[in-house]
């Protein structure tokens, strides 16, 4: 544990805090998890006025210290000094939005009862500002009995003053917040909320309310779905348009890669280690860097401009009606850019089947490990056609394959409800926060963060399966005098070719077998397994060799058995990190292992209903 | 004010933007952990509340309403728990600023 001071940040959802914490602490935060919980513990260096350096934690949003998930639970045990693996803060920042004083000032009035030394930070000033709001920290200082720092984070306004607060308060220089005698009770702490929010408020003129303009459309039932719908669709058909050029520019440099290491190096075995198994295999995943990069921007923007809880206000009332909660809406949005997040932010679900249901049904969205298996058949096999107003047909088909998951988890949910996870369903009970406009940089430091932990992935865990695949696929080796291929004689031909009487049905060839096997660590995985095969199977020959992984996938696939792997990756039986964040957030094997074979089932049975029916209509 | 406004009405059927306080809540109504959040919202006797949207096309959605600076949503049964009356803050016999 670091030796550094403490200071830990908390406040109420919407309150600003991941702004304020990232504003504080720049690119320098270290993503980690509390032991023996799953709940995301956010760390970062903060440099005082001096430039001494201290520990800032951003403690998951609550609403009170009486806990109603295990996010908040967290916050409460941190502060109060009992959650394992963190020491109890030297100082808290307590983050108020200055908008609603009334309820964060309870909040605040229950932590500064703690005595802990604490110094207010009266967020987001200027959107208060906006709804004519006009505050005096003075007198809310005075009457809370702690520094009050009016701050805008994503401006950096105030910061300078917090951190020179700060550094009082751990240097012990500032007096410990009053505390009451008496423990006040919830009523209590209300009506002294409201007290001193009315002191505290100068000037209160109505105003034109941006928020509530934009929700008479946002949340419309018609018009408010159809933006939600035309957002959607505008972000799959974005993730091919704006990704080409720098798709192009990655297998640029890998096939410059690829050649230089060709023309450097005599034949060998290590020459194909080196362009067929890492150059080939690795690079086939990273090209899909800037499309996942697209999703996560997307997705990030939705969250931090306050869409995204409306987005589940509209969709709460179909999730009712498959026995869900609105609020599922949220991690299964997250999991379409990946399912291991999705299911960690499922914590904010309080009924525990609800919560089971949800995390269920999670691998069912289409996750961006999936979009480079999606991304390079659809490329391959189906035309770069424009059906009319401006949409690409590889984009719809794209948009039907999201859709097929989605509509696939409702009816997945639905049978679970009635069968495995039956009970009454929970609630709906949100804040929507205020429409804001995000900080770029914020935005950026996601997206790097996602695009850290993809490149992570492809040096790590896709690097060795693409390894491992390689060295299955190499040996033993034909030899010169016998006309079969090196791929059928190998390890790996031969363990995909027992494994093919099972797939053979449903249209999947020996080399899909093949790549199914090393998907299981990571999905993508499937996509650099083709390719090495593929690279393997053309040896020697430049022909062959030139051509791209789509055109030697056309070449070997019809295009029923294409559809099928389509369908397959729908429902494709999820990665080991799923499954291993299942087992820990449900506490066992149980659920994991009943997750994995129900989307085996489906995945099966989906790839079979397509191959039989195209087969049937006779594409090819 | 006119007598009718001052009707108690269920949540749900309040009509939008009509400004209104809570005249009464019904926590048995509620389960344990909704009614702790509800009170977080700053629900309680006495608080301003005013519907925003309803949502769902086919008329079962949730509830977005104002209660106090705070816009929340909730579902129609929760809501169902809540009788208000019409008119502002504090005109009602549970007003607080009464």
């Amino acid at each position: 544990m670091s030796a550094l001071p403490l200071i830990a940040l908390v406040g109420n959802p919407n309150a600003g805090k991941s702004a304020l914490f990232n504003a504080l602490t720049g690119a320098r935060q270290k993503l980690g998890n509390y032991p023996g919980v799953t709940v995301e513990r956010k760390a970062g260096r903060l440099s005082l006025s001096d430039g001494r350096p201290v520990e800032l934690v951003d403690l998951p949003g609550t609403y009170s210290l009486s806990p109603a998930s295990p996010d908040e639970q967290v916050t409460r045990d941190v502060v109060l000094g009992r959650q394992d693996g963190e020491k109890r803060p030297d100082a808290l920042i307590l983050v108020v939005d200055a908008a609603n004083l009334d309820n964060h000032l309870r909040f605040a009035l229950e932590v500064i009862a703690l005595r802990l030394p604490t110094v207010v930070a009266l967020n987001m000033v200027d959107l208060a500002t906006r709804d004519g709001l006009e505050l005096d920290a003075a007198v809310l200082s005075r009457e809370l009995g702690v520094p009050v720092i009016p701050t805008v984070a994503v401006r950096k306004r105030g910061l300078d003053h917090l951190r020179k607060d700060l550094e009082s308060l751990i240097d012990g220089a500032a007096a410990r917040p009053r505390a009451p005698s008496v423990e006040r009770d919830f009523d209590t702490l209300r009506s002294e909320a409201r007290r001193i929010a009315r002191a505290a408020i100068v000037r209160e003129t109505p105003s034109r309310r941006l928020t509530a303009a934009v929700d008479r459309v946002a949340l419309h039932p018609v018009l408010g779905l159809l933006l939600l719908l035309g957002l959607l669709f505008i972000m799959f058909q974005a993730v091919y348009a704006w990704s080409e050029a720098p798709i192009a520019m990655i297998e640029g440099l890998a096939e410059t890669a690829g050649n230089a290491v060709t023309g450097a190096l005599p034949d060998s075995i290590f020459r194909s280690f080196l362009v067929d198994g890492v150059i080939n295999g690795v690079g086939s995943v990273i090209v899909f860097l800037p499309q996942i990069l697209i999703l996560f921007f997307f997705i990030l923007m939705l969250e931090a401009t306050g869409y995204m809880v409306r987005a589940a206000f509209l969709m709460d009332g179909l999730m009712e009606k498959v026995g869900l909660s609105g609020r599922a809406f949220i991690p299964l949005l997250s999991s379409f850019a990946c399912a291991v997040p999705g299911i960690m932010a499922t914590r904010t679900i309080s009924d525990p089947k609800d919560r089971l249901t949800t995390i269920l049904i999670a691998p069912l969205m289409t996750c961006s490990a999936r979009l480079p298996v999606y991304a390079v058949i659809i490329g391959a096999f189906i035309p770069a056609r424009d059906v009319g107003w401006g949409i690409g047909l590889q984009g719809l088909v794209l948009f039907v394959l999201y859709l097929a998951g989605i509509v696939g988890a409702m009816l997945v949910a639905l049978v679970l409800r009635m069968t495995v996870t039956k009970g009454k369903s929970g609630g709906f009970l949100m804040e929507m926060p205020k429409y804001q406009w995000p900080r770029w940089q914020d935005i950026v430091l996601g997206l790097w963060q996602r695009a850290f932990v993809f490149l992570k992935r492809a040096g790590t865990i896709i690097f060795a399966s693409t390894v491992i695949l390689w060295l299955l696929l190499s040996f033993p080796r034909v030899p010169d005098d016998n006309p079969a291929s090196q791929v059928d004689h190998s390890i790996a031909g031969r363990i995909a070719g027992g494994l093919n009487v099972v797939l053979e049905p449903v249209g999947f060839n020996r080399d899909i077998s093949l790549a199914l096997i090393p998907a299981m660590a990571a999905r993508e995985v499937a996509v650099s397994a083709l390719a090495t095969v593929y690279s393997i199977d053309a040896g020697d020959d430049e022909a062959k060799l030139e051509r791209s992984l789509g055109e030697r996938l056309k070449d070997n696939w019809p295009l029923p058995t294409a559809l099928a792997f389509l369908a397959w990756f729908i429902f494709a039986p999820q990665c080991i990190s799923t499954i291993a964040v299942t087992r820990r957030e449900t506490n066992g094997w149980k659920w994991p292992m009943f997750m994995v074979g129900y989307l085996f089932v489906l995945a099966y049975l989906a790839a079979g209903a397509t191959y039989w029916t195209a087969t049937a209509l006779g594409l090819s | 004010m006119p007598l009718n406004e001052c009707l108690p009405l269920r949540l749900t059927e309040l009509p939008l933007r009509q400004l209104a306080y809570v005249d009464i809540i019904d926590w048995n109504a509620l389960s344990e952990t909704d009614g702790q959040r509800l009170r977080e919202f700053g629900l309680c006797e006495g608080a301003s509340v005013e519907t925003l949207n309803h949502g769902g096309i086919f008329g079962h959605g949730p509830i977005a309403c104002k209660v106090g600076r705070m816009t929340i949503a909730m579902r129609r049964n929760h809501a169902a728990a809540i009788t208000v009356r019409a008119g502002p803050e504090g005109t009602g016999p549970e007003g607080e600023a009464a």
